[in-house]
């Protein structure tokens, strides 16, 4: 067998196998909207934690990390700062979050805003938002899993068809299984990526240097500019990292995938627990960085740093175990693009649709329609995965400067009774059209800053000005939820 | 309005004083420990202590944490 044949039959074997998984989570339960979007609302500790964690291992782990450790250097330190700090804060958010969830039925960070804030501009505005900033991200795992497929094809199958041969199978799994199913394919997912950082880490800088210690120092010979900020960039100093860290650590649990994913947990307490531990699970994390640091010793004159990972896996290892790398890869597209598209046609359906088109659709008629939302949105990243040509981590900071936007309407509408839906809207609103003026005109990072981080301040300050003058009308109960929302919360309260 | 004790979230608050905020501090390849430049050595550590800080947030809360009332549903 040619190399291109053995890699890639080995890559569709194991995403097949990764597919049936998830297949099978359907014949389990019935499928209704409750299950399909949230689970029953009935996951344990270790389900909550996998989905989590397919939710945040993605692509981006896999090849965009590694990818700027070659290409900009210093600056990815951002990435293992940020993630230990966003546990941080969802342990002090998730719960109420949670409590929130069962106490008013929500399913989506949509409904959040609509009963906490009761308006209906609002939580559709949020759902919008969301949704939008949700491309970006769907875009990366397709771009991601287009350079698999054609760098473990040997460069027989180009880009394009590769990238909607394996979206056609993402839509159809996300289709038939919801979140359920999800979460059973990720543990498949992440044993395998587990097992390709811990093997890759260790094993890429041993062959050519002897470990991990011989590639720094010679890493540090060489070109030690490249290991602190800003690395092989102008513009990417400590302000940019201060900045970037702390909208990514605000922002991470705005994303409405992550949202989401607290109520499909058992209790507050599983939330809280799981937040302690899932900062370890990050250590795959620096062992992706270090193969990208070999790769640009041994292969400096790579087109695009997201290649590194990959090639170097091609040029050192026999094409059978880069048909298995590639195959830990795909699902790690697979995976979670799945859930964010999930995640985005049900906003839409069920936070857009219903209640400004059509106020009595039944939640089965929300469902089909979500359906067929997965469809629109998975085209529309496909669109844009194909045209366009940014890096990895330059998409994800995209959208994270986006969806940080909601963290002042979330955690002040948890913490303070006081903010009110104008204030929340207007601070958003600014964020947002900051964010798309400084990305559109290409003025990132702005002064040394993050964006997104500038566009969060201001919204803040957007949000208290707008508070003190025009302040909530409505009765509130002991949660700052509005009463008269729902009559049956109000009866029991 | 129910919130976390003041030492639970001072705790939460030293992961973001030691990853985030003093960058410059400890930005630079020397000293080399276990092999890795000073600045991943540092990142890594915390990877690990976060979850310490985390835990002992935990037990502090727990007076917090136990005022959560009962299911409605009886699904607890």
């Amino acid at each position: 067998m040619s190399p291109t044949v053995t890699a890639l039959s080995i890559l569709s074997g194991i995403v097949a196998v990764g597919s049936l998984a998830g297949f099978s989570a359907r014949f389990q339960h019935k499928m209704d909207l409750e299950q399909w979007t949230v689970g029953g609302r009935g996951f344990g500790i270790m389900l909550v934690w996998l989905l989590m964690a397919g939710e945040i291992y993605t692509t981006f782990t896999f090849l965009g990390a590694s990818g700027w450790a070659y290409s900009r250097g210093g600056p990815v330190l951002y990435i293992l700062g940020y993630q230990p700090l966003a546990y941080v804060v969802s342990f002090y958010v998730f719960p109420l979050v949670w409590e929130a969830g069962r106490k008013y039925k929500l399913q989506t960070l949509g409904d959040f805003f609509q009963s906490r804030y009761g308006r209906t501009y609002l939580s559709s505005f949020v759902a919008l938002v969301g949704m939008i900033f949700l491309l970006p991200y769907v875009q990366l795992q397709l771009t991601g899993l287009g350079i698999i497929v054609e760098v473990a094809s040997y460069g027989a199958i180009h880009r394009t068809p590769a990238i909607i041969i394996a979206f056609t199978i993402v839509a159809a799994f996300v289709f038939v299984s919801g979140v359920r199913g999800v979460a059973w394919a990720s543990v498949m997912k992440d044993f395998l990526l587990l097992f390709a950082a811990l093997f890759l880490g260790f094993a890429v800088p041993h062959i050519y240097f002897g470990g991990i210690r011989g590639m720094f120092a010679a890493l540090a010979h060489a070109k030690p500019e490249h290991l602190v900020m800003p690395g092989a960039t102008k513009n990417l100093g400590h302000a940019w990292y201060v900045s970037s860290v702390l909208m990514t650590a605000l922002g991470f649990f705005m994303w409405p995938q992550n949202f989401a994913a607290s109520f499909t947990a058992r209790s507050g307490k599983i939330l809280r627990r799981n937040a302690i531990f899932m900062p370890l699970y990050s250590i795959t994390m620096p062992l992706m960085i270090f193969v990208g640091f070999t790769a640009l010793l041994i292969l400096p004159k790579l087109s695009n740093g997201d290649l590194a990972l990959l090639t170097i896996v091609r040029n050192t290892f026999p094409a059978w175990f880069l048909g298995i790398i590639g195959g830990a890869g795909a699902l790690t597209a697979m995976v979670p693009a799945a859930i964010q598209i999930l995640t985005a046609a049900t906003l839409f359906s069920k936070n857009i649709c219903r209640p400004v088109l059509a106020p009595r659709m039944t939640d089965t008629h929300v469902a089909t329609l979500a359906k067929m939302m997965v469809l629109v949105l998975t085209s529309g990243a496909l669109y844009l995965a194909i045209h366009s040509s940014v890096s990895l981590v330059s998409l994800l900071l995209m959208g994270y400067a986006g969806v940080a936007q909601f963290f002042p309407g979330v955690v002040l509408g948890l913490y303070t009774k006081k903010v009110s839906a104008t204030g929340i809207f207007a601070g958003m609103f600014c964020g947002v059209a900051v964010v798309a003026f400084l990305i559109l005109t290409k003025r990132d990072p702005w002064i040394g800053l993050n964006p997104g981080f500038v566009a969060l301040c201001l919204n803040f300050a957007v949000v208290i000005a707008v508070t003190v003058l025009h302040p909530n009308r409505f009765a509130q109960g002991e949660d700052g939820f509005p009463v008269q929302v729902d009559s049956q919360t109000a009866v029991l309260q | 309005m129910k919130r976390p004790p003041v030492g639970a979230i001072f705790l939460g608050l030293i992961p973001f004083g030691a990853v985030c905020f003093s960058v410059s501090l400890w930005d630079r390849i020397h000293p080399i420990v276990f092999g890795l430049p000073f600045n991943f050595f540092w990142v890594i550590l915390w990877l690990l202590l976060t979850p310490v800080c985390l835990f002992a947030s935990y037990r502090l809360g727990q007076p917090w944490e136990d005022e959560t009332p009962s299911d409605p549903d009886g699904q607890n």
